[in-house]
């Protein structure tokens, strides 16, 4: 019953949010309050029912439901119950309702703090997004339905695919997934002002927090994937240039020109019809990258068995969301005029330069995902692209936007002196490079590549500090007037010094590891031992260990660095319904390094081969990302949003 | 003039939408290889684990064998290789690898830590031969017959209902 439930309320859903995408906007055109007044309870009614189909389906997992194909397919009775849960978006189907749930969310948050939004707006924002629902519901209704039943029901499930049976797992697809959706938001935004004619520094203030918050959930998101990828996949790795990887890291790109192309909308009124295609295109990579995961035209780990009629569904769906988009575009946004005028040396042009190279990069990445793609289209024969490719484009481009993250931020707006500015960073860039050297040699060589990595690191940091201290050491006499100084900082300044501090963490991490790691492998008797890098391993064998739902090998390594010894656990599983052999690798996590074992196989004399890996400062890189994810949050809980909201809502009251 | 450039979006749009209409009927699994029939391309490689040692196509001939395409980069290789290694387990075939665009020393800790189902893998550094080969995305597994003839090429990651129900048949009847 609960199933059928839950397929019910997802038809209601699909009838509320129809009305919502339709009544709003034509109340907004006609003037018509009343109508315009429908948007906000239909977003909550439609928020209820699909958050309701959503614990039907919670339910149908947790019950062992296998009369639901979805469970039987991604379940199992011997599964634990967190991934059980987890189960809920194993799979292609579950996914896309974890989708539409986001979206609900998104759509009351913004029903709830957009309350000072005029009238129109906001009913135009959330017909916008009730579209946006309407097509994955459909999406879903047709050719995905969760709650489809099995007949004859199976004894047991086929158990969820091993590789996401994992906490990383458990949260990293509803990060992800806030993040893409959350995009729609801004999109929503433009869209509205686009129909409305009111594209300006206003809607860039309002648009601002959420693109901000959106862009931080896509931040977590990709890091929880990366570092799942990290220790789950047990290659080491933690990033594949993978497609689906691609997929998420597309928006993210994008996401983060638009955060910046806004600032300058903001406080310039410039960049409006870029910035305007910006969170359009943000947006569209969204649904881009939903359609490449889910349509099975890219094969990748991440694919799941698909149908035609999916691929075709996303796509007309895509045509009609980002064509639609792009008309209007080309219809409104001629007459929106061009802003304020700016030097060549400014602000505004560090900021242009960052936006066109996110935008390359962007670019670059979809070329080589959809290479193989094109070629294949258009009869020129197959190849392939791999890492090599992602490597040698993606890594240019982003030297001279850590350059620019220096020179942005203490460049003036409008015209900025380029002798001023040389004046201030040149210590910076100095100590830069000093430091990077020292760090090399620390590390133990001095070395080309990892020096620039390193120089790119400390420059960030070295050009924050600069800023710092010229607004708050430099024009101190006391340390109370530091204080009363810092905390006078704006939190949108903060929360950009520590998101690039964020990039600096990343950059730092990155070219440690990539240059400094160590790895080997050895074979390895019972009672034998080796050593790397000054930690010396000792196999003490192997013993048999029962999972809940899968049998396992662990073996047993004692780890000691001199002083002190710590016992680390290399395990190869098998799961029992998919059979299916899994290395999971021991890690010891640190600041300044991770030691990483993990088995290999066996050889014919019983001894193992075994692989260890010495990794300095690879957590820098999560680190990183969740300092640029704090950053956003900081700088989206700026005073001036809840002033601006507060001020506005007064003077509609007055008025 | 001017509003011209504003269209741009929508023209690319368009462009890409066509690619990704037409990469929909493509089947990635699927792609009819030119080879099929044909005589196998010729190669001359060194083997993974020893660059002293160079195997030919004319070392091969007179027996069916299968050629699994893989490489230490590729993700879903790594889905592909339990199947392998269980099918290797119980065939007779003789299985071999091409190691893909790869480094040597990535492509053999590859095989140390999760198993080598090749009688041997043939290390094609550039990808050249992987390219004579029609090489598309790895994984991919060809099946050539004992004159040299390509009989089947599979994309993507093999399945065991895929060997089960056409590899193995295949692979009975060219030996028959």
């Amino acid at each position: 019953m609960i199933p059928e439930i839950g397929h019910f309320l997802l038809w209601i859903a699909l009838g509320v949010s129809l009305l919502l995408a339709t009544v709003p906007l034509i109340g907004a055109g006609r003037q018509r309050t009343e109508w315009m007044a429908y948007a906000r309870p239909s977003v909550f009614a439609l928020f209820g029912l699909v958050s309701v189909a959503f614990l039907c389906l919670v339910a149908s997992f947790v019950r062992h439901d296998f009369s639901v194909l979805y469970v039987a397919s991604n379940s199992n009775s011997a599964l634990p119950v967190e991934y059980r849960i987890a189960g809920v978006w194993g799979g292609h189907e579950g996914s896309l309702l974890l989708w539409v749930e986001m979206l609900c969310l998104w759509m009351v948050a913004v029903a709830m703090f957009s309350k000072h939004l005029p009238q129109q707006v906001l009913a135009r924002i959330l017909a916008v997004m009730g579209m946006i629902s309407v097509g994955f519901l459909l999406f879903m209704l047709i050719t995905s339905n969760p709650f489809d039943r099995l007949f004859p029901v199976p004894v047991d499930g086929r158990d969820l695919n091993p590789l996401l049976q994992d906490p990383g797992m458990v949260t990293h697809p509803p990060m992800l997934y806030m993040g893409y959706v959350g995009f729609s938001v801004a999109f929503a935004f433009a869209i509205a002002a686009l129909i409305g004619g009111n594209l300006d520094a206003t809607w860039a203030r309002w648009t601002r927090p959420w693109t901000t918050v959106a862009w931080l959930f896509l931040t977590i998101g990709i890091a929880l994937g990366s570092s799942w990828a990290y220790y789950e996949l047990g290659w080491g790795g933690w990033w594949f240039w993978d497609p689906v990887e691609n997929a998420s890291l597309m928006p993210w790109l994008l996401g983060t020109a638009l955060i910046h192309s806004l600032a300058v909308t903001e406080k310039r009124n410039s960049f409006k019809s870029w910035t305007v295609l910006l969170a359009i295109l943000a947006f569209s990579f969204s649904l881009l990258g939903t359609f490449l995961v889910r349509s099975g035209v890219l094969s990748s780990v991440h694919a799941f068995a698909t149908d035609p009629r999916r691929g075709l569904f996303i796509l007309g769906f895509l045509t009609v969301v980002i064509g639609s988009s792009f008309a209007l575009y080309a219809w409104r946004a001629p007459t929106v005029g061009l802003g304020a005028r700016f030097a060549l040396i400014s602000k505004e042009t560090a900021l242009l330069a960052n936006n066109v190279l996110f935008l390359v990069a962007a670019a670059a990445v979809l070329l080589g995902t959809l290479y193989p793609l094109f070629l294949d289209a258009l009869g020129m024969g197959k190849i392939s692209v791999g890492p090599p490719y992602f490597d040698a484009i993606f890594l240019p481009l982003m030297v001279p936007v850590v350059f620019l993250m220096g020179v942005g931020p203490v460049a003036k707006w409008k015209q900025a002196a380029l002798p001023d500015i040389t004046v201030r960073l040149r210590w910076a860039a100095l100590a830069a490079v000093l430091a990077a050297m020292l760090a090399g040699i620390a590390a133990g060589e001095l070395h080309l590549g990892a020096t620039c990595g390193l120089v790119m690191a400390f420059w960030i940091v070295a050009s924050i500090a600069e800023d710092l201290w010229t607004r708050v050491g430099s024009k101190s006499s006391s340390v109370n007037d530091v204080v009363s100084r810092a905390r006078q900082l704006p939190r949108a300044w903060v929360g950009m010094m520590v998101a690039h501090a964020g990039v600096a963490a990343f950059c730092f991490g990155v070219a440690m590891v990539r240059n400094y790691e160590v790895e080997k492998d050895v074979q390895m008797a019972v009672g034998d031992s080796t050593s790397l890098k000054g930690y010396t391993f000792i196999f003490k064998g192997t013993r048999e260990l029962q999972g809940p739902n899968y049998s396992a090998l662990q073996g047993v390594v004692d780890v000691s660095d001199g002083s002190t010894t710590q016992v680390m656990h290399p395990e190869k599983r098998i799961y029992r319904v998919q059979q299916n052999p899994m290395t999971e690798a021991a890690i010891d996590a640190g600041v300044t390094r991770d030691l990483y074992v993990s088995l290999g196989e066996q050889l014919d004399s019983g001894a193992w081969i075994i692989r260890i890996y010495v990794k300095p400062f690879i957590n820098w890189i999560w680190f990183g990302c969740m300092l640029m994810a704090a950053g956003g949050l900081i700088a989206a809980t700026d005073r001036r949003y809840r002033r601006a909201g507060k001020n506005e809502r007064s003077g509609m009251e007055a008025t | 003039m001017s509003k011209i450039r504003f269209l741009l979006p929508l023209v690319l749009l368009a462009c890409l939408v066509w690619f990704l209409g037409a990469g929909l009927k493509l089947d990635p699994k699927e792609v009819p290889s030119p080879l099929i029939g044909r005589p196998a391309p010729d190669f001359q490689l060194t083997q993974l684990d020893n660059a002293q040692t160079v195997v030919s196509r004319a070392d091969m001939v007179g027996q069916v064998w299968i050629l699994n395409v893989w490489a230490s980069w590729c993700a879903a290789c790594r889905e592909e290789h339990p199947v392998l290694l269980r099918f290797a387990a119980r065939t007779p075939v003789v299985i071999m690898g091409l190691d893909y665009k790869d480094e040597r020393a990535a492509g053999q800790r590859w095989l140390r830590n999760f198993g080598n189902p090749y009688r041997a893998s043939l290390f094609d550094e550039d990808g050249r031969v992987g390219i004579d080969w029609g090489v598309y995305g790895v994984p991919e597994t060809f099946v050539i017959d004992k004159e040299g003839i390509v009989r089947f090429k599979h994309i993507g990651p093999l399945t065991d209902e895929v060997i089960q129900t056409r590899l193995e048949p295949l692979i009975r009847s060219l030996n028959g």
